[in-house]
């Protein structure tokens, strides 16, 4: 039998306070950057924000500052550009949302093509969104997120007990709050698709959370002698190898994602993989003590 | 336990052929199917075949603007028939006709009983349109505008064009696969309101005009004569393109408001070849009503200039030589083949009731969509590899049933998806991806559980029945939340993103069979057989 931990003994629960601090941390974080969002200061897609965004794929790798010319030859003021590690692509981001959407994108490719052959560049992709779809999806995604939660504390609450359904909630929000975190000090842009990671990573995150409270309640039911912390203690070192290999075969498929599955879904693998890291930990370090601490008055499990 | 895994393995054995059947179709192979299969398969998004993604909002104000507008010069009209001495003119949102008499106000109640008498003063009279008309204007709008579109987009042939209406006053376009996007855009989105119009000469403002300015010149000149145009008079623009330099001037017109004939009465447009010039123009022709209406129109001002406008664009302004009957007129301008084509295309449809504002344009090139399932093809096959590898190595003989039970997941996920004709994004995609990683996750939990009951000393046969028992609920807690999670992105997710809800949902179920049903049959099969002695895992 191959075993990556046997009998870990250690205690979860005592380590709650270092933990609870870094949850601390990351959530002041996360909920700093969700009030970046809701301000439009953080760096928003723009599907959220509006704007247009031309993706250019050249047959041959070019220099920035020569796009950079040729698109302010052509009149083009307001934009960003980013060029694809290890691709010949370039990206134009123009984010200052006009109120009509319309003609940004063809100026930008008639600029270009002033300066590239047609047959030297292929417009891959170009994207343009107006301020008021923009404010739509923000609002859509911010009430998605909440429907996911509440739906989430209803299901665990009428399954386990209301302190679990808390504890349970408490850890997707913490989860989500962390990888928007992440998101923001590494200044990645946060746009729909990255919703649909955190909404993925909500559900994921859960999946772990619930292996733990499973066997907690199994515990508590069973171990009528022993303190409400030694029990989840104990429960915590019994799931923990499976909490881990089950994250670990996920987060091997995101690495594949994130390495092999192209700039489209590059950083939608990569909020999965932080999403499972955090998911991970906070089934431990964050769901764990919540119950814990909503229990703890009560004599529950101890007779 | 023995007696009922003939049933299931034959369950397993037939969910595992349709799927392979249904999954037939989304394969290169799909041509060589019969009939009956063929019209299954995976569709791939816009995202992974390229195409355009189009949201317009339909104006409904300005639908109620155009009627108006409308109703007046149909009264104005009604009026000259009958030769009353009157007009009728809009004004914001109302009708206002002059002189008050008692015949002005019975021929409108009775031509016009959408008009509500609203105040009068100093020989003018107000009418309004009832707020349920106005309220009816607005829904037909939509519908209007949909069936328009609609009818632009068969004409254009797109292969499986969608487009239906979203909240209300938006409409949804997509049209996968189309390379002339710019093409697409501009058939879509042009109003097409075709109008004639009288210039107005004789105005010694007209005379002021300059001939031809430059396009970045046309604020500066509609600000410079903002004062100066007559009552019931506007300015408009032609828009003329020299096909040597290829610069475009402007020509400006002034002319009266009133449009006397519409693309309302058209029945027919066609793109003829002038044999003189060898350049194309778009031929009209009007139904009985439109003809007689040219007809007096052009009788009526011999020797002036009639102004074809389309979208407040002025195509040409010839000079009235004689009446014109037979309801035959011609739009020429400078254009080419296809600009022509297109425009009878336009002509054809039918107008728009309405601009439309364009809220959204995501258009994706056919490179890009290849490029991303060539990515996502590889990563998954990289991600079954290091799944099988890892599972193999940590549960040995376990491992291989799990990654087994894995295959059959992803099997049956494409099948399911293909099975109901579903949409493959690029999120869809990446969604099978991981599921490669979670469809192992429910076996691994049953699998520590058997070590754990193994651990106690249980013989295998009863550390795998207990196993299961113990974990069913934990793994059935986990996928009824990822069921949650997936039923709110399906609802509040677009495009793309409900691609993606799809493939999590369905993937939910699949999960649950293949790690209840599928990996249990297999170890039911092999204990029973062999007095186990011990299990690999």
């Amino acid at each position: 039998m191959m075993e990556i931990l046997k009998n870990t003994k250690i205690d979860f629960m005592g380590k709650m306070y270092y933990a609870l601090a870094i949850t601390a941390i990351l959530s002041a974080i996360g909920l700093l950057t969700v009030v970046q969002i809701s301000r439009g200061a953080a760096n928003l897609g723009i599907d959220f924000a509006g704007g247009t965004a031309v993706q250019i794929k050249f047959n041959e790798r070019v220099p920035l500052h020569d796009v950079r010319r040729a698109l302010m030859d052509g009149g083009i003021t307001d934009f960003e550009l980013q060029d694809l590690p290890g691709q010949s692509k370039v990206l134009i981001n123009a984010k200052k949302g006009e109120a009509h959407v319309g003609d940004l994108s063809k100026k930008i490719i008639s600029a270009l093509s002033q300066k590239y052959s047609e047959s030297s560049m292929v417009v891959d992709s170009s994207t343009e969104i107006g301020p008021k779809v923009g404010k739509k999806l923000r609002t859509d995604a911010l009430w998605a997120i909440i429907a996911a939660i509440i739906g989430i504390l209803i299901y665990i609450t009428f399954r386990f007990q209301f302190r679990f359904g808390i504890g349970a909630t408490v850890a997707t929000f913490h989860d989500v709050l962390a990888v928007l975190a992440v998101f923001f000090i590494l200044g990645k842009e946060i746009n729909l698709i990255i919703v649909s990671a955190l909404l993925m990573i909500a559900g994921y995150s859960l999946t772990d959370t619930v292996v733990v409270f499973d066997r907690i309640r199994e515990n508590l039911k069973t171990r009528l002698k022993k303190s409400t912390v030694e029990v989840i203690n104990e429960s915590i070192n019994e799931v923990l190898s499976r909490t881990l290999i089950t994250s670990l075969t996920t987060f091997f498929s995101a690495a594949a994602l994130f390495v092999f599955g192209g700039e489209v879904i590059h950083d939608f693998a990569f909020a999965i993989m932080m999403g499972i890291i955090v998911g991970t930990y906070s089934s431990i370090f964050v769901a764990s003590p919540v119950v814990l601490l909503l229990g703890k008055d009560k004599v529950i499990g101890k007779k | 336990m023995k007696k009922n895994f003939i049933w299931r393995l034959s369950l397993i054995v037939a969910a595992t052929l349709l799927a392979v059947i249904f999954y037939l179709p989304s394969t290169h192979l799909k041509a060589s199917l019969p009939e009956w299969l063929q019209k299954y398969g995976m569709v791939l998004g816009l995202d992974l075949q390229g195409g355009v993604h189009l949201v317009y909002e339909v104006d409904g104000d300005k639908a109620v603007d155009i009627t108006i507008e409308r109703i007046a010069s149909s009264i104005t009209n009604t009026f000259n028939d009958k030769k009353i001495e009157a007009r009728a003119e809009k004004k914001g949102p109302d009708i206002i006709v002059s002189p008050d008499s008692d015949i002005v106000k019975k021929t409108i109640s009775e031509q016009f009983p959408n008009l509500t008498l609203d105040s009068k003063s100093e020989g003018r009279i107000v009418y309004k349109l009832d707020g349920n008309e106005i309220k009816r204007i607005k829904d037909s709008s939509i519908d209007q505008a949909l069936e328009t579109i609609r009818n632009r987009v068969d004409a254009f042939g797109v292969a499986e064009p969608t487009i239906h209406t979203q909240s209300g006053n938006e409409i949804v376009i997509q049209l996968p696969g189309i390379k002339d996007t710019k093409r697409a855009i501009d058939l879509v989105g042009k109003t097409a309101i075709l109008e004639f119009k009288l210039l107005d000469d004789e105005s010694p403002v007209a005379a002021q005009l300059p001939g031809s300015i430059l396009p970045s010149e046309e604020a500066k000149v509609r600000e410079q004569f903002a004062g100066q145009i007559p009552e019931g008079d506007e300015i408009l623009f032609g828009r003329d393109l020299n096909k040597e330099t290829g610069v475009e001037t402007l020509t400006v017109y002034l002319m009266k408001k009133q449009s006397l004939l519409t693309g309302e009465f058209l029945t027919e447009a066609r793109v003829n070849i002038d044999q003189r010039y060898n350049e194309p123009y778009v031929s009209i022709t009007f139904d009985a009503t439109g003809a007689n209406l040219f007809e007096q129109l052009t009788a009526n001002n011999v020797k002036k200039r009639l102004a074809i406008i389309l979208d407040s664009n002025v195509y040409s302004a010839p000079v009235i030589q004689e009446k014109i009957a037979g309801g035959n007129a011609q739009i020429s301008g400078s254009f080419g083949m296809q600009e022509a084509k297109d425009l009878a295309i336009v002509l054809r449809s039918g107008s728009l009731p309405a601009p439309l504002t364009m809220l959204q344009n995501v258009t994706v090139g056919p490179s890009l969509g290849r490029d991303s399932i060539n990515a996502g093809v590889k990563a998954g096959l990289v991600a079954a590899v290091i799944v099988i590898l890892f599972m193999l190595v940590y549960y040995k003989i376990s491992g291989l049933i799990a990654d087994c039970a894995m295959v059959l997941n992803i099997l049956y996920l494409v099948g399911v998806l293909s099975a109901f004709g579903a949409t493959l994004t690029l999120p869809g995609i990446a969604g099978i991806i991981l599921a490669i990683g979670m469809a192992v996750d429910s076996n691994v939990l049953m699998f520590e559980r058997m070590r754990e009951e193994l651990r106690l000393g249980k013989t295998p046969r009863a550390a795998i029945d207990s196993g299961y028992d113990k974990a069913f609920w934990t793994i059935f807690d986990s996928h009824v939340t990822t069921l949650i999670v997936a039923i709110v992105l399906f609802q509040f997710g677009t495009g793309p993103i409900k691609g993606f809800a799809v493939t999590l949902g369905v993937g939910v179920f699949i999960n649950l069979f293949t790690a209840l049903i599928g990996t249990k049959t297999i170890f039911d099969i092999i204990s029973s057989r062999t007095e186990m002695k011990k299990l690999s895992i």
